[in-house]
């Protein structure tokens, strides 16, 4: 009842001499009513994270218990929304203490006026699982909003509401639980952030995550509920890499977390999003997408519980049947907000001063990814895509090396190809990804037959270009003969033409599959010419000054996404030039000998 | 609060602890009256009725009873008033030019509150420093950080101040531009350096300062640059200006923090700074940008030099992951004589693509900087070749690189400290170096803008 601040240390506060906490309880820290976390019990004392600026708390002033644990409220009015790392609408504590961000806000997760025009979907007599839906409603243009019996109840419908015009706090439904106490059910529900939510099974991934994004989607693919890495020390693009996903990607919800990042950027995909238009529906790309923004000033045990926050809310539309693709922009600031914390509480540091739990912790968050059976029986997915910012870009530091372990993707972003001004900066030797053998079954059935034949062919000639340039770097180019000259050329097309992609043009920002495929035929089709006219003796000089790999590296720019067929041309013109160029050679050859 | 405790009972380092405290709030702020004077300190720990108080001008004289202490109640406060303009103030806010104390308009918690999300604008105007380099390839946006990441001997202060002298915002706002200028653990001779060339452009009556020399108490120097943050957010969105700050030297204010956390026996990170070395820069760095619905906006440019001229030392690692680009300046340029030695292909503005471009700059800004960044990305590499197989033995390709390199920095980035361009004069020059190379290498470019600038400046 009377349990008091003892200490204060940043973040971390502690209460002596009490019983009445429990762990991972959310408490009310203080006069302001900062909102914290119970974090360690002891006879002795009990430790709270703290998820606000501790700035003026004084001991002695009051903590009290909520008697749950640090939840999300889930409900319909999460999309378009802009929360904090605990889920409170940025929008509503501005609105409170204006363009600063003050303490002691309390602000509803979602809002409590808003009507739905809410369908229910269950009747008196149902026998009702958790996870099954009992109302639905339009909660953006398109997305459709089903409202779900809390997982850990099951129980007969008593009582339903009509359709209508409800809130989050109107009632929808009661049911009658098997040990016969009655339950309310509304369309919100609470779900701890730490705990993952159930379902009915996992399900083996087949299907990628389309992303338009070439390097992507045919080098290095992402599965739909599987989880990618993207690494990269600071200018390489991570930002602008996990913006174009989230643009682009083809899921029907995005999760999108800036944890510890700036606040500009926060903006900008604000403002960027509410322009876009999401090219499914045609509808602005934020009907689809929460942002969760806490940025490096804000508090960081927030930092600490924002990725908690994200994920859970992923699930929650998982779990309505949906694809759901999260961003956590960075999970570095993540791991260095567990470090801090870690700290505080003197805790023992293992590697780099990261405290000994850090690849537990990992493991934990990116194992919440994948494709389900949900509860109510039909098919969801989260997709995970975690960048990493590693110190000193240092891929061997410990939050990259552990992430490795754990996703099954790793696009590495290099510093000398942004500084090349070359994006995405993926770089294509040391970038992985595990799901080839998963998803080439959907691409040869779906794209191509081809389309896996010719992947093979083009990260082929990648990495013997990346042989030749050891050898052109001590001896120049010259001296190299004309077959590898062409190597370098096609690599060059390869590079210029398909691997860079320009963010801010229209044809370009994103591109098909079918696309990418054409794009990816064109190219070794010339390959394939090429090698035969070096063989006819045509020099490679003459071949780039008839301009054969200068067209092709623009033709990317100049074929609309909807005019693939246009490629046809394309390869015919090329053949063209490539047919003259044989001809000259023959006409002139006969002169030599 | 009116109790005053008399006595210490500990004295570690800047550190002091007080037992049998009752009602302390964290980051209080505290004053120690001794017998030669006033000392001010600030709550960093409370336990029980034991608390922790770092004395800001040190330690040095204070015995366990020789002081007594009264908490004030209230975190760190600044004294605000427009007349700040124009004033030079110490680590710690007070006033130091010998005008006499500001008479306040308003006091605001120097530690400041994170700027909502919601509440900000996406900066979309530039600044024009009259750097080519800086204006061409790494625009400075208005609510950016730009940090400089420099090395001892380089000459960062004068490209800090030349920045100062002929930074522009456009015509009509020109009125209510200022600078705050934040020295961190500077010599003498420094901040000397800066407040001549001040008063020499005439800039003197729009900057602020505020100076804590190397000399003077390092938990001074933690307070200074939030000092000099306050004034700025305070001159920015209360009274409609727009403030450049420029904090030197954040390597300084980095070694400062670390001091002071293992004196005060945390867990040592990276290097032995304190783990929260990311959060406690990103509460300075994250105090730039624009406001929704206020006239005002606060631009950046923090000053580090590189121990070793390594930028993956913690502090330019920690600095870029949280600024809007960097401006890295390179030894050997600075060898070469030239100046500003900006070293392009590392430098980055994050915020330049939408502050640039027609209604901003020109509209073939973007394409020239990213071919200029392309083509002397380029350059390297035939220097490489040069120094394996000779310039000699270079294709007639390469050797043309060679020549856009070196005239590229003579001319584009050697412009001199006097030197002040205009956007159209920097891009220009750009075009006329960029035709030194022959049409078809210049890829980021399209026909159009080749046909009406290619060769033609």
């Amino acid at each position: 009842m009377n349990d008091v601040i003892y200490s204060v240390n940043g973040p971390v506060v502690t209460v002596r001499g009490t019983r009445s906490f429990s762990m991972m309880e959310m408490v009310y820290v203080g006069d302001a009513g900062l909102i914290g976390e119970v974090i360690s019990v002891t006879n002795e004392k009990t430790t709270i994270q703290v998820y606000e600026d501790t700035t003026g708390v004084r001991v002695g002033e009051p903590v009290k218990g909520s008697g749950a644990p640090l939840s999300a409220t889930l409900g319909p009015g999460i999309m378009q929304n802009i929360f904090d790392g605990i889920e409170r609408p940025l929008a509503d504590i501005a609105a409170q203490s204006g363009a600063f961000i003050a303490t002691g806000v309390r602000a509803s997760s979602l809002p409590v006026d808003k009507k739905w025009d809410v369908t229910v979907l269950v009747k008196v007599g149902d026998y009702v699982h958790g996870g099954d839906f009992i109302a639905s409603c339009p909660e953006t243009s398109i997305i459709t909003h089903r409202s779900m019996v809390p997982p850990n109840l099951s129980g007969s419908v008593v009582w339903t509401a009509e359709n209508g015009q409800y809130t989050v706090t109107d009632p929808i439904c009661r049911i009658r639980l098997d040990d016969g106490r009655e339950e309310t059910l509304y369309l919100a529900q609470k779900w701890p952030i730490r705990m993952p939510r159930p379902v009915r099974g996992r399900h083996s991934i087949d299907r990628p995550l389309i992303t338009g994004q070439r390097v992507i989607d045919t080098l290095f693919p992402i599965a739909k509920g599987g989880a990618a890495a993207v690494p990269g020390g600071f200018g390489t693009g991570k930002t602008m890499t996990q913006h174009q996903l989230a643009k682009w990607c083809d899921a029907d919800i995005i999760v999108y977390v800036g944890c510890g990042e700036r606040g500009n950027e926060m903006t900008q995909v604000l403002d960027e999003f509410s322009e876009l238009e999401d090219p499914k529906s045609g509808k602005p790309m934020t009907e689809r997408t929460v942002l969760i923004a806490n940025t490096s000033n804000m508090p960081v045990a927030a930092r600490e519980a924002s990725i908690y926050t994200g994920i859970t809310l992923a699930e929650y539309y998982r779990d309505m049947g949906y694809d759901v693709a999260m961003m956590a922009d960075s999970t570095s600031r993540w791991a260095e907000a567990l470090r801090e914390i870690s700290g505080r509480l003197e805790e023992m540091p293992a590697e780099e001063g990261f405290p000994a739990y850090l690849p537990s912790r990992l493991a934990a968050f990116y194992e919440r990814a994948g494709c389900v059976d949900t509860l109510a029986g039909g098919e969801g997915s989260i997709s995970v895509i975690g960048a990493v910012s590693p110190q000193g870009s240092d891929f061997s530091e410990p939050v990259t090396q552990n992430t490795k372990r754990f996703v099954r993707c790793f696009l590495a972003l290099d510093k000398s190809l942004a500084y090349a001004r070359h994006y995405p900066a993926i770089n294509w030797t040391i970038s992985y990804s595990e799901y080839y053998e998963d998803l080439d079954p959907y691409y040869e059935k779906n794209i191509g037959p081809d389309f896996c034949r010719l992947r093979g062919r083009m990260l082929g000639l990648l990495s013997e270009e990346n042989k030749l340039m050891e050898i052109v770097k001590l001896i120049g180019s010259d001296v190299l003969p004309d077959s590898q000259k062409v190597t370098l050329e096609i690599a060059r097309v390869i590079r210029v033409g398909f691997l860079q992609q320009n963010a801010f043009h229209k044809n370009d920002t994103y591109v098909p599959l079918e696309k990418q495929m054409w794009m990816m035929d064109a190219i070794m089709h010339l390959y394939d010419r090429a090698a035969a006219l070096c063989e006819a003796g045509v020099p490679v000089s003459a071949m780039s000054a008839a301009g054969l790999f200068d067209r092709l590296i623009k033709v990317k720019y100049e074929i609309p996404n909807d005019r693939v067929q246009m490629f046809g041309d394309v390869e015919k013109e090329l053949d063209r030039v490539c047919d003259e160029l044989l001809a000259k050679q023959k006409a002139a050859a006969p002169q030599k000998e | 609060m009116a109790m005053e405790y008399l006595g210490l009972d500990e004295i570690n380092g800047p550190l002091v602890a007080l037992d049998g405290v009752e009602g302390a709030g964290y980051e209080e702020m505290v004053r120690l009256r001794t017998a030669d004077g006033e000392r001010l300190g600030r709550v960093i720990a409370l336990e029980g009725s034991r608390a922790v108080v770092q004395v800001f001008s040190g330690t040095s004289g204070l015995s366990l009873d020789g002081v007594s202490t009264r908490f004030s109640g209230k975190p760190m406060e600044l004294a605000l008033a427009p007349e700040i303009v124009g004033r030079i103030f110490n680590g710690a806010g007070e006033p130091i030019d010998g005008l006499g104390s500001v008479y306040p308009e308003k006091f605001a918690d120097v530690n400041g509150s994170a700027i909502n999300p919601v509440s900000r604008a996406y900066p979309r105007n530039y600044i024009r420093t009259g750097i080519s380099s800086i204006d061409t390839l790494i625009t400075l946006i208005r609510g950016q950080k730009l940090p400089i990441f420099s090395g001892s001997g380089m000459s960062h202060n004068r490209l800090a101040a030349q920045i100062v002298r002929q930074a522009r915002i456009s015509e009509e706002e020109g009125a209510n531009f200022g600078i705050v200028f934040c020295a961190m653990g500077v010599t003498k001779d420094v901040a000397d350096y800066f407040r001549r060339s001040f008063e020499e452009s005439g800039a003197l009556n729009r900057v602020t300062m505020f100076v804590n020399l190397s000399s003077d108490p390092i938990i001074e120097r933690i307070l200074t640059p939030r000092c000099a943050l306050t004034a700025a957010e305070y001159l920015a969105f209360e009274q409609n200006m727009h403030i450049l700050v420029i904090m030197t030297d954040m390597t300084s204010y980095a070694e400062a923090l670390r001091e002071l956390s293992s004196s005060k026996g945390e867990i040592p990170g990276r290097k032995g700074y304190p783990g929260y070395l990311y959060s406690d820069f990103a509460s300075l760095y994250e105090r730039a940008g624009v406001i929704k619905g206020r006239g005002g906006s606060v631009t950046q440019i923090p000053i580090l030099t590189m121990p070793n001229d390594d930028i993956t030392h913690p502090i330019p690692d920690l600095t870029g992951y949280i600024t809007e680009g960097q401006i890295v300046l390179d030894r050997y340029l600075d060898q070469q004589g030239i100046y500003p030695p900006i070293s392009v292909l590392p430098s980055l503005s994050r915020l330049m693509k939408d502050g640039i471009g027609e209604g901003f700059t020109r509209a073939d800004h973007a394409d020239v900087a990213n071919q200029l960044f392309a083509s002397y990305a380029k350059v390297s590499d035939a220097r490489g070749l040069a120094s394996v197989i000779g310039e000699e033995e270079l294709s007639a390709s390469d050797k043309l690189y060679l020549s856009f390199g070196d005239r590229f920095e003579r001319e584009f980035l050697g412009q001199g400290a006097d030197t002040d361009r205009t956007i159209d004069q920097s891009l220009d020059l750009g075009w006329h170096l960029l035709s030194i190379l022959p049409r078809e290498e210049l890829e980021r470019l399209d026909e159009k803008l080749l046909d009406e600038h290619y060769g033609k400046h």
